[in-house]
């Protein structure tokens, strides 16, 4: 007896959702199989990978790092290189100057030094706060007003501001808006209804349901990924059938696998090495449990994850 | 399919007894519908009725037992796709290649990856001993991973080497993993004589499929299913399609744990490979072969498996105790939280990035977090006096100063009751503002 396959198609997909604009759009969703599932039907969208980018500066003391972005120095010149990188479908802009604990830059200075990226490449763009959630609606404010126009992910919009997040970039400046919770399939859920009773569309909804490094709590990401999708797939739960966008490197750079030195930990080995294992690791866990597109830093872990999605699809 | 308790409860001999400890036949039934209690705790079951239901009842994928003493593991025994639907049993262990003439370089680096991460040693599991043609070197090779204290998987496909192999290690109940369509009859009867596991590739699902039929019908159920194919998109459908066709469509014939060899897919990427090792460990591979485990890879890899493969119904926890941070000694400041993994873990991290000098003090909190366990009384002033007291850490820290939650502030009062002499200090109510708190903390 010949190995009977049964397909598990569900008549429910995923969101589409383009990001960016002209010939070089990105097409996030679309789906209705689980990941990488194209044994069951094609999967029309390949998970998308982003490349961070920080207006704090580059860590050169990587010398991966510092090789590929050379002498590049301000932000214009990091992002320049930083869409040259193998792989990378999108670039993410993390504006940790804004954070008002440190350099506590002005939302104006911000949107400019956005504005200047976004007229210097033509990638489609995400956009990623400080943080700090007050700020962060100050600060998308002005650069959804700057990028108006360029269709842009801004990440994220929280369950403390997502109204003036929502309002403005989202409804006044016709952004993607990202709608981030807190590794909770009831919290995300809530976000995108409150988000959608605003009279914004679902459509123009990305999710950032949260993310860990491997090993820190990532159980909860993978179970709430998993959930997630089976509950917008299996059940066809329109509030959950947004795209999952989800930035690994502003989690695994700070874990202390990524942080000790090759002094403090000598038997760790190269920190670079770690650095883009931890996020090639847990990238690949977040798409291998439903994630539409993950955001890393280093050029190396971009191309390992762009190969391993084109690979699988 | 399962079968339902009313199913079970028809052909039960409805006598009501209580021999086997249920009130009655339909209460009997019930539980064994659940797995509850065995079906042999009853003594008028019919042998036919038994035979039928032992059937019904058998696990969807088995369990499979390999190596001996130190180095034994068990393989599957999984009943859900989705760790959240109940919980994954058996966790995803790791191979790595030794081959001849590559064993001495190999073997060092192999075994410098060994280390213990909340109660679970983190090691390579298995030696996956590849055969390159020589059979008297083979047996050599075999006799020297022997030594080293990691289960075996024999990756050989050619009888007369496996069998010269098996004499000098089947007490060790290595993996024979040599069976495919061309030579399986000859590969399970050697597996057979020497007791140990199979393992069956074909390269190819519907081959595959065929080829573990066969094997079956000459008797043996003592297999593992190596899912690699040719490429990585052929690999992880396999993968996938044989582990949800033993437990959504109850197909018993690909109810087996799996091999993945990684290594023969990545195409001498590494980092490929760690992708690949991390894609596998989420869906799907019971064991995962690797060309090398790097120290960086076995970081990521084994905290995300560790992740996995907790139960959902279970926090995780850390070992109570006094955890010195960045170089603290006596004279250092204490700082407490809770024994949840996650808690601590986020804590110790803000806590290191600080490079303030601290002795974490880790209660025992029944694993919760800091509110849940407040609210649950795992976590009080008494608690920690208590904690304070029983390890001596009033003459142990000459500091006292003692840093506590944020979000049990309510305690800073009680505790200075409790502990007299100390200065209780209230921290911020999230991880993330240690760094700043602890560089501005004037003691």
């Amino acid at each position: 007896m010949a190995f009977k396959r049964v397909p598990q198609k569900f008549n429910a997909s995923i969101n589409k959702v383009v990001v960016g604009t002209g010939d070089k759009t990105i097409t996030l969703g679309g789906e209705n199989v689980l990941p990488f599932y194209t044994f069951d039907a094609p999967i029309e969208n390949k998970p998308k990978v982003g490349i961070m980018i920080s207006d704090t500066g580059l860590d050169k003391t990587l010398p991966g790092i510092a090789a590929f972005y050379g002498d590049a120095e301000s932000l214009v010149d990091v992002a320049k290189k930083a869409v040259t990188a193998e792989g990378a479908d999108f670039l993410a802009i993390q504006l940790a100057s804004a954070n008002p604990d440190e350099q506590d830059a002005s939302p104006e200075d911000c949107a400019a030094a956005c504005k200047a990226v976004a007229d210097a490449v033509d990638m489609p763009i995400a956009v990623i706060g400080c943080g700090n959630r007050d700020k962060d609606a100050k600060v998308f404010d002005k650069v959804a007003e700057a990028l108006s126009g360029k269709n842009v992910m801004i990440l994220s919009a929280r369950e403390e501001n997502y109204k003036n997040v929502v309002a403005s970039a989202g409804l006044a400046y016709g952004q993607k808006i990202g709608a981030e919770s807190a590794v909770d399939i009831n919290l995300a859920k809530q976000l995108n209804t409150v988000i959608t009773q605003m009279g914004f569309s679902g459509e123009n909804v990305v999710m950032n349901v949260g993310t860990a490094a491997a090993g820190y709590g990532y159980e909860y990401v993978a179970s709430t990924l998993d959930r997630i999708t089976a509950a917008a797939l299996g059940q066809n739960d329109t509030q959950l059938q947004m795209p999952i966008v989800t930035p690994v490197a502003t989690e695994t750079w700070n874990v202390k696998e990524c942080i000790a030195t090759e002094e403090e930990a000598p038997d760790w080995g190269s920190r670079e090495q770690r650095v883009i294992d931890m996020e090639v690791i847990t990238a690949t866990a977040d798409l291998a449990a439903g994630s539409n597109a993950v955001i890393v830093k280093h050029p190396a872990s971009v191309a390992v994850l762009s190969k391993l999605v084109n690979e699988l699809i | 399919m399962a079968l339902k308790g009313l199913d079970i409860f028809k052909i039960s001999p409805k006598k009501n007894c209580k021999e086997c400890g249920s009130p009655t036949c339909m209460a009997f039934s019930m539980k064994v519908a659940q797995g509850a209690v065995s079906i042999d705790a009853c003594p008028y079951f019919s042998e036919e009725a038994k035979a039928k239901l032992n059937e019904a009842t058998a696990p969807a994928m088995k369990t499979i037992t390999v190596g001996a003493g130190e180095t034994e593991h068990k393989l599957g025994g999984e009943t859900v796709l989705f760790r959240h639907e109940k919980t994954f049993v058996n966790k995803t262990l790791y191979a790595v290649n030794v081959c001849e003439g590559c064993f001495d370089g190999k073997i060092d680096s192999i075994k410098k990856v060994d280390y213990e991460r909340i109660g679970e040693r983190e090691y390579v599991e298995f030696l996956n001993v590849q055969f390159t043609g020589d059979k008297d070197k083979y047996v050599d090779l075999v006799k020297k991973a022997k030594e080293q204290g990691r289960a075996l998987i024999l990756d050989c496909k050619d009888v007369d080497a496996a069998a010269a192999a098996l004499e000098v290690c089947a007490d060790c109940k290595p993996i024979l993993n040599g069976a495919t369509p061309d030579n399986y009859a000859a590969m399970c009867e050697l597996a057979t004589k020497c007791g140990v596991v199979l393992g069956v590739s074909a390269g190819d699902i519907d081959a595959l499929y065929d080829t573990v039929a066969a094997l079956e019908a000459a008797g043996n159920k003592n297999l593992v299913l190596d899912v690699t194919c040719a490429t990585i998109k052929d690999t992880f459908a396999t993968a996938v399609q044989v582990r949800r066709a033993a437990i959504k469509d109850t197909d018993r014939t690909f109810g087996y744990p799996s091999i993945v060899d990684v290594s023969k897919i990545c195409g001498g990427d590494t980092t490929l490979e760690g992708a690949l090792a991390s894609l596998f460990t989420m869906k799907y591979g019971s064991i995962i072969v690797m060309s090398e485990m790097k120290y960086s890879e076995a970081l990521a890899l084994y905290g995300l498996r560790q992740n996995i493969f907790t139960d959902p119904q279970k926090p995780m926890k850390v070992e109570p105790g006094i955890y010195p941070l960045n170089g603290a000694d006596e004279n250092a400041i204490c700082v407490t939280t809770v024994d949840f993994a996650l808690t601590y873990f986020v804590v110790s991290a803000e806590l290191e990035r600080s490079g303030v000098p601290l002795n974490l003090l880790i209660t025992d909190a029944g694993g919760y977090s800091v509110l849940t366990a407040w609210a649950a009384g795992k976590l009080s002033s008494g608690s920690i006096a208590k904690f304070i007291a029983e390890n001596d850490i009033e003459n142990k820290c000459k500091n006292h100063v003692l840093i506590i939650p944020g979000k049990v502030a309510v305690l800073k009062g009680e505790l200075e009751d409790k502990l007299p002499g100390w200065k209780i200090i209230t921290a911020p109510n999230e991880a993330v503002g240690l760094v700043k708190f602890l560089k501005e903390l004037n003691v």
